[in-house]
Order: structure tokens, then C-alpha cells, then sequence
């Protein structure tokens, strides 16, 4: 690894007229879990990162890139100790990252103490990291839990005349976060949820759920993930009920629907909501995809880039068109940078991306529903996209303000459809 | 007995024949560590050293317990963790809804009071069993801890726990300053320490060894073993309670997993891989367990491997340590020294 970066930098500081020769390298940090649940996401997260690099030859504004991998646990305090390790002892200039939610309110936490470094979110889609009280030098380039809501509650009333419904989410933070972004959109759409039940993360017996799960309602909200998921829908098959779902955001994702056994069949026609979509056949997503499979053997990654990647990947591409703007200087605490950051409309796989003020990304949700294919295969067809998505919603900041932090209560779904 | 002995002798000769007693080795390490900010960089002193001493105490107080009285408890880095979240509920936090804001000299002495009583009230539960059962029944209560402060929002705010829970401003220094924090870690430590070093060899320590030894022969000769053994966990809660509360300001924040199970083993580790027979084994222990899991993943890129397998040098570098020493680093000092002293045969004082 380091010593193709120093044969591609060599290669081109041959290249470069003298000026170049004298800039340092930049180092940057990918703070990225490589242990415990998402570690296979982690990786993929540096395969992003590698794949945006070496499209540049590891360059940009004119100096040679170098990158430094600190893993992390998901657990909070251990993505503080590693980014302060990047920082204080690895002496990168900015990092990318962390992958997920806790981690993400942690770093921006952090950030605030080191004004002159940059931080630029690689797959944490936590609502607060951006929303409460954010850190000025933290980017983030990719929509959040709640945005990834949006669009699927008015597909499912709109298209389904699915209105009436019961949900079962996970009771922690991304559980609600989610939640809530399908729940404004649905409820504003006309839905009604009924019953709200909510079961801790890891819980493997749903039997007390599935027995209270109400009838006379058109569709179940299922906001579970991994294993959960999987096991809800092995109970629920063997409860012998069928209804319509509607996924959260990972009930239907790839470790979902490539999981052994029949009961992933259940969620044929389930329509979900994401920030991407595996069939997204725009051009700079499939160019993007064949980038991914070119890049890395198979076997080494997933079929197709997932969201870890899709997150990470579009932070370094925000990286390097930042670090052209201002042709690669970091001095003066970053603040050049940052502002070009701010600033930016970047091209992205999943299409244009722009920040709002509080520097988190406004830009396309995608829905989707999921199909068999021939071989019996699951995958999610893209049935419609939303774009410019904001983090409130589409309400103004204040009504947004109104509802609340993400929690078992919020929203309120009979004042949302009031309209007000 | 040299304690005994040491008991005897009068006031004014105690103190100097005390610190002649101290070996050189010592104070060269007493001055390296107080002269260590002039040459150490801010990751080092503030996460190096700073959690070094911070998972050294709560390890301490695992061996204590375990080296001085035969009670391996997994109880304590939940009674760490328990600290902690009282600070955070009982103090100022970033969580606002719940913590109570009330000053640190009333969150403090509440936070270390209460993690005292629940660590001497899981000993009170565990000094009934002996030997694999005590793991079990501190393993099962630290489990139980976990899950509670993950489903009970109420008081522990659940999955997201506290967040900017910093060290009070006291004489206006900001203890989380790297300098200012390692001194308050190197503090905390060495009075940890002095005071094992110092209840190991009070009378109530020397019963303590002798329950550990034989408490049958101890119950005999009229000491009360059981609660020998509850006020142990006492004592040890109390070092951990300190340990855990500059775990959270260190951290500036508190989730359940911080006090998870990989946090719980991870202080079995440091105390058994540092050595359980001298209270500067956890310390050591704690030194190799801030060393490797900071600098593996760089190990492991240096050596031009991917660094996702970081885990992998953790494992190897402790497995190591048990395999050669069963009785962790101090066992190899101990050792080499031993064999140094051999090296001369006793009966010709030549070289053998």
C-alpha cells in the first residue's frame, strides 16, 4: 500500500514543475470501526477512501496524499481516543469519518477542541451530530438517519394507499432517528400510525410483540436491522401471520437480504428508503459501481458498494475537490478549506450534494422495493428518488425545531397530518 | 516478619529508615514520571499515561482482591462504570433532561459513597461462593449492569448515555488539559497504590492473606471471615469508583459500553497479564493494554499488512506474556531476577 502511494507520488512529483516538489505530503485520518457489528462495512469504508484516491493517483491541489487507518470498536470513547491519536499523535491534517451513529455525536463533541483540524463524516447518520449545537470545522457529505426516511411514507400512501399502520423499531437512537424521518413524511402525507411498539437492540424473542400486533391496520413499519430483522421475520413467519411491511432503512438492506434461509421472502414488495439503491441506473452511480468491481477483486468486496463505502467515498471526494480549490493549503488553521467545504456543490455518485449551514449534505433519498429475481435472489428495485432532501424535512427550521429530538414519542403524527 | 519488625521501631528512625528502603531504581522512575511532560507530546501524556493510570487503578482493584484475597471479582469495572454515571446524572452533563447539575463537591463524594456500597454490596453477595462461582455471579451482575443502563432511560439515558462530562475548574487549572490531567492521573495512581501497599501489610490485610491462605484455620482463630472479605470489596470498590470517574472525564463521556463485557474482561486481562502478586503489576498490565491497542494497528501497517487485523497483535502480545509467564510481567522480573541471584553457586562463590 505505502509503497505504491510513494511509486504514484514519485511518478508525479517527476511530473510537477518545482514549486510542488517543496509541499509536504497531506496525511489524512480515516477513522473508520474495524471490529465488532459493521466491521465488514469498515472495510468497505476504506475501499471507498482507496477507490476516490486512486482515481487521483493520490493527489491533490499538488501535493502527494498518505493515509492513516484508526479503527474503532463503535463504542464512543474509543472513536474519541483514536481520533485524538490521529490528531495529536499521527499528526494528520484532517480525518474522514467515523461509520456510525454514538461514534459520530462523539467526534463532533471532539472537533470543537481542535478548531483547526477538519473533520468530514464518513457514515455516521445520527440527526444530532449536524443538528444540536454542531462543531464548525465537522462536514457532513452524506444525508442522515432521518433524511433516509423521507419520501417512503408519501410513496406508501400516494402509491400503496397503505394509511393506516403499527410500527416495531429498535429502541435506540438510530431506531428512532429513522423512524422519525418516515413518520414526518407520512403522517404529513394523511397515514395514521396506530400503535408504536419499540424493542431493545439484540432482543431475539419478538413472540410478545407479534402476539400484540394490531389487525385492522394496512401495513407494519419494521425500523429493525441485522439480525433482528431476521429474527422478527423468522418468528413472524412461524406466527403463521401475513401483512404488508414497509423497511426501515437496514431491515432491507444487503446483510438482510442475502441472509440464509426463507424467511427474508416475507419482504418481497416491501418498499424501503436509503441513502442509496443498489439499481440506481444513473450514469454516475453505475460509472461509480464499475469503478468499485474494478478496483478490488472479487471476493475482497461486497457486490456492489455499500453505504459505508458510498459515505466514505463521497467525503473523499469532498476532500480532494476542496484541497484543489484552495490548491492545497492548509495553512492559516484550515480555514480555506473549510470554507471551500462549506461552499461546495460536489458531484457525487448518487448525484449533486450541497451543504446547508449547519454543513450537513442536502441532496437525493432514494425508494425502493424489494424484488425477487429470477434465481430466487433478492434485490432492491429503485422505485423513486427525492431530491434536495434537507435535514428538516421540508418543514422550515423551526417547525422542525418544534417536534423534538428523535424519541419514543416523536412525532406526533395526528398534528403532522393536521398540517400543523 | 519484616512488617513486624518494622512496627517496632520508633517514631523518628521509621520515616528515614523508610525512605532509605525506597531502591534507587524507584526514584529514578518517580522523577522520570514527574518530569515526564517536559519531553512527552499531548497524546502521550494525556492518552498514554492518562488511561494507563486509569485502567492500572481499576485493575488494582482487582488485584487486591484477587492477590490479596483470593477473590477474582468481575464486578469492578462495573463499579467503575456506576461512578461514572453518577457523576454524569448527579453533575453537569451534555445530557441536560437528565443530570441534576448539582456541584462537585456534592457529585463527587455521592458518586464514590454509592459505587461503594453497590461493590460492597455485590461482595456481600459473592463471598458466599468460592473460586469459579465468584466469577460467575460478578460476571452475571456486570452483564445485568450493561443491559440495565441500555434499556433505562429514565437515569441512564439508554443506548446514548452522557456526554460532556468534564472535571470541575478547581483552583482555575481545566484538569482536562493534557498536562493538568496527567498529573491528576499520576496522583490518583500513587495514592491508590501507597494505599494497597499500606492496607496489604495493616493487620486487617495480613488477615486478609490469611483468609485467602487458609480461611478455615483464620475462622478458627476467631477472625470473621466473611466480613474480612465483604470490607475488601469495600476497599476496592472505593479505588475503582475514582478510577471510573477519571474514566469519564477523561472520556467526556459515558455509554453503556463503557462498563460492556469487553470492558470487564479487558481488567481481568491488564490484572492477570501484569501480574496479581504486587500492586504494580496492574499497572504494568495496563501500560502493555494502552500500548498495543494504541500502536497496533501502526505495527501492523509498518509491517505493509492490512491494519483491520489490529485485534490480532493484541491477542498474539497477550497470549505471549500468559504463555511464557503464567503469573503475567512481574512473574518474568521476578524470574530473572532469580536466576541472576543463582547465578554463583552458594556453597564455593564461584560462577556455576
Amino acid at each position: 500500500m505505502r509503497r505504491s502511494f510513494l511509486a504514484a507520488a514519485a511518478a508525479i512529483a517527476l511530473a510537477m514543475p518545482g514549486a510542488a516538489l517543496a509541499q509536504e505530503t497531506i496525511k489524512i485520518g480515516i477513522l473508520v470501526a474495524l471490529e465488532g457489528a459493521f466491521s465488514e462495512g469498515g472495510r468497505d469504508g476504506v475501499r471507498g477512501v482507496e477507490l476516490a484516491l486512486r482515481q487521483v493517483n493520490n493527489t491533490a491541489g499538488g501535493r502527494r496524499i498518505e493515509t492513516i487507518v484508526a479503527p474503532t470498536d463503535t463504542r464512543p470513547d474509543t472513536a474519541v481516543r483514536q481520533a485524538r491519536k490521529l490528531i495529536e499523535q499521527d499528526g494528520v491534517d484532517f480525518v474522514i469519518g467515523p461509520l456510525s451513529g454514538s461514534e459520530g455525536i462523539a467526534i463532533r463533541d471532539y472537533a470543537k477542541t481542535v478548531p483547526d483540524k477538519t473533520f468530514i463524516n464518513g457514515s455516521s447518520g445520527a440527526l444530532e451530530t449536524t443538528w444540536v449545537d454542531p462543531a464548525p470545522n465537522f462536514f457532513r457529505f452524506h444525508t442522515d438517519g432521518a433524511q433516509w426516511g423521507v419520501g417512503l411514507g408519501q410513496y406508501v400512501v400516494e402509491q400503496k394507499r397503505w394509511r393506516r399502520i403499527a410500527t416495531v423499531s429498535a429502541d435506540y437512537s438510530f431506531g428512532y432517528t429513522n423512524f422519525l424521518g418516515f413518520a414526518v413524511d407520512f403522517c404529513r402525507a394523511g397515514g395514521d400510525i396506530v400503535r408504536r411498539f419499540w424493542v431493545p437492540l439484540g432482543a431475539s424473542d419478538y413472540a410478545g410483540v407479534i402476539a400484540q400486533l394490531p389487525d385492522d391496520v394496512d401495513a407494519i413499519y419494521l425500523g429493525l436491522g441485522g439480525t433482528d430483522a431476521i429474527n422478527f421475520l423468522n418468528q413472524y413467519a412461524q406466527a403463521g401471520a401475513q401483512m404488508n411491511f414497509i423497511g426501515g432503512t437496514i431491515m432491507a438492506d444487503q446483510t438482510v437480504l442475502t441472509s440464509r434461509g426463507r424467511a427474508k421472502d416475507l419482504l418481497i414488495g416491501t418498499p424501503t428508503s436509503g441513502m442509496i439503491s443498489d439499481e440506481n441506473p444513473d450514469a454516475a452511480w453505475t460509472a461509480y459501481v464499475a469503478a468499485y468491481r474494478g478496483a478490488f477483486p472479487e471476493g475482497q468486496r461486497f457486490p456492489s458498494p455499500t453505504i459505508f463505502a458510498t459515505g466514505y467515498h463521497i467525503a473523499t471526494l469532498a476532500a480532494i475537490k476542496a484541497l484543489n480549490d484552495v490548491s492545497g493549503d492548509l495553512s492559516g488553521g484550515q480555514r480555506r478549506f473549510q470554507q471551500a467545504l462549506a461552499t461546495m456543490e460536489l458531484d457525487t455518485p448518487l448525484g449533486k450534494i450541497k451543504l446547508d449551514q449547519n454543513r450537513q449534505a442536502i441532496g437525493p433519498v432514494f425508494v425502493n422495493e424489494v424484488t425477487a429475481r429470477a434465481d430466487g435472489s433478492l434485490f432492491n428495485r429503485m422505485v423513486k428518488r427525492a431530491d434536495n432532501v434537507t435535514q428538516t424535512l421540508g418543514l422550515t427550521p423551526e417547525q422542525f425545531r418544534a417536534l423534538g429530538l428523535p424519541s419514543r414519542d416523536n412525532p406526533d403524527c395526528a398534528r403532522l397530518r393536521a398540517g400543523r | 516478619m519484616a512488617v513486624a519488625g518494622e512496627a517496632r521501631l520508633p517514631a523518628g528512625s521509621a520515616s528515614g529508615g523508610w525512605l532509605a528502603r525506597v531502591p534507587p531504581a524507584l526514584w529514578v522512575l518517580a522523577l522520570l514520571a514527574l518530569l515526564m511532560p517536559a519531553f512527552a507530546n499531548n497524546f502521550i501524556l494525556f492518552q498514554v499515561f492518562g488511561w494507563t493510570f486509569i485502567l492500572g487503578m481499576i485493575a488494582l482493584s482487582l488485584m487486591f482482591l484477587a492477590g490479596y484475597g483470593g477473590m477474582v471479582s468481575l464486578i469492578q469495572m462495573t463499579v467503575a462504570g456506576l461512578a461514572g454515571y453518577l457523576v454524569a446524572i448527579l453533575g453537569p452533563s451534555g445530557t441536560e433532561q437528565v443530570s441534576l447539575g448539582l456541584p462537585w463537591w456534592i457529585n463527587i463524594p455521592a458518586a464514590v459513597l454509592i459505587a461503594t456500597f453497590f461493590g460492597t454490596l455485590v461482595g456481600a453477595l459473592a463471598v458466599r461462593t468460592e473460586g469459579i462461582y465468584t466469577i460467575m455471579i460478578t460476571l452475571a451482575i456486570a452483564a445485568a449492569f450493561f443491559y440495565f443502563t441500555r434499556q433505562n432511560y429514565t437515569i441512564f439515558n439508554g443506548y446514548s448515555g452522557f456526554s460532556l462530562v468534564v472535571p470541575p475548574q478547581l483552583f482555575g487549572i481545566d484538569w482536562r488539559q493534557p498536562v493538568a490531567f496527567y498529573y491528576l492521573t499520576l496522583g490518583c495512581a500513587l495514592l491508590s497504590y501507597a494505599a494497597v501497599v499500606y492496607v496489604a501489610r495493616s493487620p486487617f490485610g495480613l488477615a486478609l492473606q490469611g483468609v485467602r491462605d487458609n480461611a478455615r484455620r483464620m475462622a478458627a482463630l476467631g477472625y470473621n471471615v466473611v466480613w474480612h472479605r465483604i470490607l475488601a470489596y469495600g476497599f476496592a470498590a472505593v479505588i475503582a469508583s475514582f478510577g471510573g470517574i477519571l474514566l469519564v472525564w477523561q472520556n467526556a463521556q459515558i455509554a453503556p459500553g463503557t462498563a460492556g463485557l469487553p470492558a470487564v474482561i479487558d481488567i481481568l486481562v491488564i490484572a492477570v497479564v501484569g501480574g496479581l502478586r504486587h500492586p504494580v503489576g496492574p499497572f504494568i498490565g495496563a501500560f502493555i493494554y494502552v500500548l498495543l491497542s494504541s500502536f497496533a494497528p501502526d505495527i501492523l501497517q509498518a509491517l505493509g499488512l492490512a491494519p483491520d487485523r489490529f485485534k490480532l497483535i493484541v491477542g498474539i502480545g497477550f497470549l505471549a506474556v500468559v504463555y511464557f509467564s503464567p503469573d503475567g510481567v512481574l512473574g518474568l522480573w521476578e524470574r530473572a531476577m532469580a536466576r541472576r541471584r543463582n547465578r554463583t553457586d552458594p556453597l564455593t562463590g564461584l560462577p556455576r
